[in-house]
């Protein structure tokens, strides 16, 4: 059984369709890589999959392990192993990152029947877990995302995810703003995370990505469904031909009525 | 957020809400010379404090309640209110074996052991019970270090030459028409003294309980920090969920002379009311210090609690390098209304005062910052920041700054900065999303946005303040 089964979801918002019938199946060990052009619906997926309730499922189902996540909320979600690196990670004031971090594993301990870590162990392994990104010391008692830099905002949230150490990741365009430098790090510990339990959903536009992140599977999404699914090779080839080579305008998302393009 | 998910968190039962099985003595309601008379006499008081007593009375006969405020509520029937409730054992103050066990467990209840207090903490605790002051812990440590720390009452009996030097000193008997009726009718309190030199051993806290219906708590702290000394001082109140309001009319002055430095802080959590905006306390306080040359007053305020909060903690910056600081929390939920800031009036040369005001609104709340920094002729080189936020949680609440400066010397450096944000489903979301629930979510953002603020509370009420914040708010997102 897949770590991740995503069939026939559909979702809105308010009366605007947006995710049209997408099927996804990600086992645990795998990692699939998830483009597509702007506007097509990945970080939508993305969210949908985390439970932010601006989106209005309207059929289909999500299962993790055999479970279904759909009724559960976000933070239920996160207990049960589901993580999202977010596009645009966002700023709390005044909110240490530290504090933040050990207060959201404390949660998900909790909701596992499992005792809270203290401040002096989680702080122990928070500072071995960062060396992973190379986040430096002074991040993690700066407020959360506070004046972070773009690249360091990414790198925090790949720090997050090796400590919380969820089953289910997803990264939406973690590589996009990263400098060269940036990149391989943030590849590197994606790649440390990466493990036979763990499943890991990759959104980015750039096939550079996959360089470092080797996938098991690329889709192509487009106007709310993956419209071409196939291995590494797909990347390298929507990144010679774009996303005309699909039957999709460069670009842009809503060209195809999905049935065709779709094998 | 749906509306209905923010209604359901904000609503919340008030934990301190429960009333006392104390047997009290309580004057019939009604105000004339006679309750004032009756009043005096049962505290032992000397002639000179009845005297300014009915100066004050008379002086509040002249006065009219004042309306500039942007709070809206019935008018106080002053002739309904009772002016004077005691329990009924025979307070005395050495021993905590002496009080009424129900009292003790009422402190208890709030989370105020009084004797375990005493036995672990660094904290001398004095409690007010409706209008009496219970209980004053630590007192022989604090003696002999020279410090004065006791009830109002025992003061006019013990100390009668100090306060009659300072009380009415910096909130003068016609000051408003709430400092000349709490003037007139004051029941108890705290005085505390610093002597020359003295850095106060320990943290002083009062606690303030209203219990008796139909009564109004007229309180009155008076402390004076002489040169060179140094006190941190807490006042934290509570009060039982009733269904009618309740006033509260308090007049703190501090006197800091030469040098001297007090930290005064609060953490405000009278009963605010239920959903509806039924029942709830007035909390109407005047507040205010004079420093003295090279001395810094230090205003810190948490405000969760009541109907309507109205109160402006100020500094006279009289002396020379003189400080004056305000640093102040308010929330509003459910139909709160506060209107609170402060006044820094600079005098001395070289005065510098800083206001750091967060204003949290949710529900229908309504929250008004309200200050006025004077600089007069005299105030060479004086320099004020200001930082006013709010916080909005949901649509139907509102915020509102209302600053007023005043500047009569040109040297003068006068910062102001102000924002309003509310806080982001997108926040929210995230912090969910790491497995944070709903209302930690919630109250961890608030804190964060206090933050500010609760770093300059005594480490113990920081802690408390920000439980506070997450009981009177949980979750209250829009
Ligand atoms: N909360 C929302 N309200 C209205 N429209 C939305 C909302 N969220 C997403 N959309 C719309 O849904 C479509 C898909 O957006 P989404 O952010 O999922 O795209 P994306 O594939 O992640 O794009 P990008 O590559 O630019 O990040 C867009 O047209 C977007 O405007
Ligand atoms: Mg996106």
């Amino acid at each position: 059984m897949a770590l991740l089964s995503v069939r026939n979801l559909h979702a809105r918002v308010g009366d605007k369709d947006i995710l049209k019938g997408i099927d996804l199946e990600v086992g645990a060990g795998e990692v699939h890589a998830i483009m597509g052009p702007n506007g097509s619906g990945k970080s939508t997926l993305a969210s949908v999959l985390a439970g932010r309730d601006a989106y209005e499922v309207t059929k289909g189902e999500v299962l993790l392990d055999g479970k279904s996540l759909l009724e559960l909320a976000p933070e239920a979600r996160a207990a049960e192993g589901v993580f999202l690196a977010f596009q645009y990670p966002v700023e709390i004031p005044g909110v240490g990152n530290l504090h933040f971090l050990r207060t959201a594993l404390n949660a998900q301990r909790r909701v596992k029947g499992l005792e809270e870590l203290d401040a002096m162990d989680f702080l122990q392994m928070a500072k071995e877990k960062s060396k992973l990104v190379q986040l430096d010391a002074a991040f993690m008692n700066r407020s959360v995302n506070e004046g972070f830099s773009g690249g360091e905002k990414k790198r925090n949230e790949i720090f997050q995810m090796a400590v919380l150490e969820p089953r289910l990741a997803i990264l939406d365009e973690t590589d996009s703003g990263l400098d060269i430098d940036a990149l391989r790090t943030v590849a590197g510990g994606v790649n440390g995370l990466r493990s036979p339990q763990r499943a890991m959903v990759v959104i980015t536009h750039y096939q550079r990505l996959l360089d470092y992140i080797v996938p098991d599977k690329v889709h192509v999404m487009a106007s709310g469904r993956i419209i071409r699914s196939g291995g590494r090779e797909l990347a390298l080839e929507l990144e010679e031909k774009g996303y005309g080579w699909l039957g999709l305008q460069d670009g842009k998302g809503a060209a195809t009525k999905g049935g065709e393009a779709r094998r | 957020m749906t509306t209905d998910t923010l209604q359901e968190l904000t609503r919340r039962p008030y934990a301190a809400g429960f009333v006392s099985a104390v047997e009290a003595d309580t004057f019939p309601p009604g105000l004339n010379e006679d309750v004032i008379r009756a009043l005096s006499e049962k505290k032992g008081e000397p002639p000179f404090l009845l005297e300014w007593r009915l100066k004050s009375y008379r002086h509040w006969l002249t006065l009219r309640e004042p309306t500039w405020q942007a709070v809206t509520y019935k008018s106080i029937d002053y002739q309904a209110i009772s002016y004077y409730s005691a329990p009924k054992f025979k307070p005395k103050k050495d021993s905590l074996d002496e009080v009424d066990p129900e009292i003790l467990r009422t402190y208890e209840k709030l989370g105020i052991p009084l004797v375990e207090q005493q036995r672990l903490q660094n904290v001398a605790v004095d409690a007010v019970f409706d209008s009496v002051s219970v209980a004053t812990t630590f007192k022989d440590k604090l003696a002999k270090a020279g410090v004065i720390f006791c009830s109002f009452s025992e003061a006019v009996r013990e100390h009668p030459e100090l306060l009659r030097k300072y009380l009415g000193s910096v909130v003068p008997h016609s000051d408003n028409f709430f400092a000349a009726l709490n003037s007139a009718v004051f029941s108890d309190g705290s005085f505390v003294y610093i002597p020359k030199g003295v850095r106060c051993p320990m943290e002083l806290s009062t606690y303030f309980r209203i219990n008796a219906a139909e009564t109004g708590q007229f309180e009155r702290t008076l402390i004076v920090a002489d040169e060179g000394s140094y006190v941190s001082y807490l006042e934290g109140c509570t009060a039982p969920q009733r269904d009618t309001n309740q006033l509260h009319a308090a007049v703190v002055e501090l006197v800091a002379l030469k040098g001297a430095t007090i930290k005064y802080s609060t953490v405000q959590n009278w009963y605010p009311g239920d959903a509806e905006g039924k029942g709830g306390i007035y909390n109407f306080v005047t507040k205010r210090g004079i420093a003295h040359e090279r001395a810094k007053i230090s205003w810190t305020q948490v405000e969760t609690g009541s109907a309507i909060t109205w109160k402006y903690p100020s500094v006279i910056l009289k002396g020379d390098d003189s400080v004056g600081e305000f640093y102040s929390v308010a929330l509003t939920n459910n139909l709160q209304q506060a209107d609170t800031g402060t006044k820094m009036v600079h005098l001395g040369k070289n005065t510098r005062s800083t206001i750091v005001s967060k204003g949290i609104s949710a529900g229908r709340g309504q929250n008004t910052y309200r200050g006025l920094v004077k600089v007069l002729k005299s105030a060479e080189n004086a320099r004020n920041y200001t930082q006013c936020d709010s916080l909005l949680l949901g649509d139907k609440c509102g915020a509102h700054t209302v600053p007023y400066i005043e500047v009569k010397n040109a040297s003068a450096q006068v910062e102001h900065e102000a924002s309003t944000s509310k806080i982001g489903e997108d926040q929210l979301f995230y912090c969910r999303q790491r497995g944070i629930s709903q209302e930690d979510a919630v109250s961890m953002i608030v804190n964060g946005f206090c933050r500010q603020v609760f770093k300059e509370l005594p480490m113990e009420f920081a802690v408390e303040a920000q439980k506070l914040l997450g009981v009177s708010l949980e979750g209250s997102v829009g």
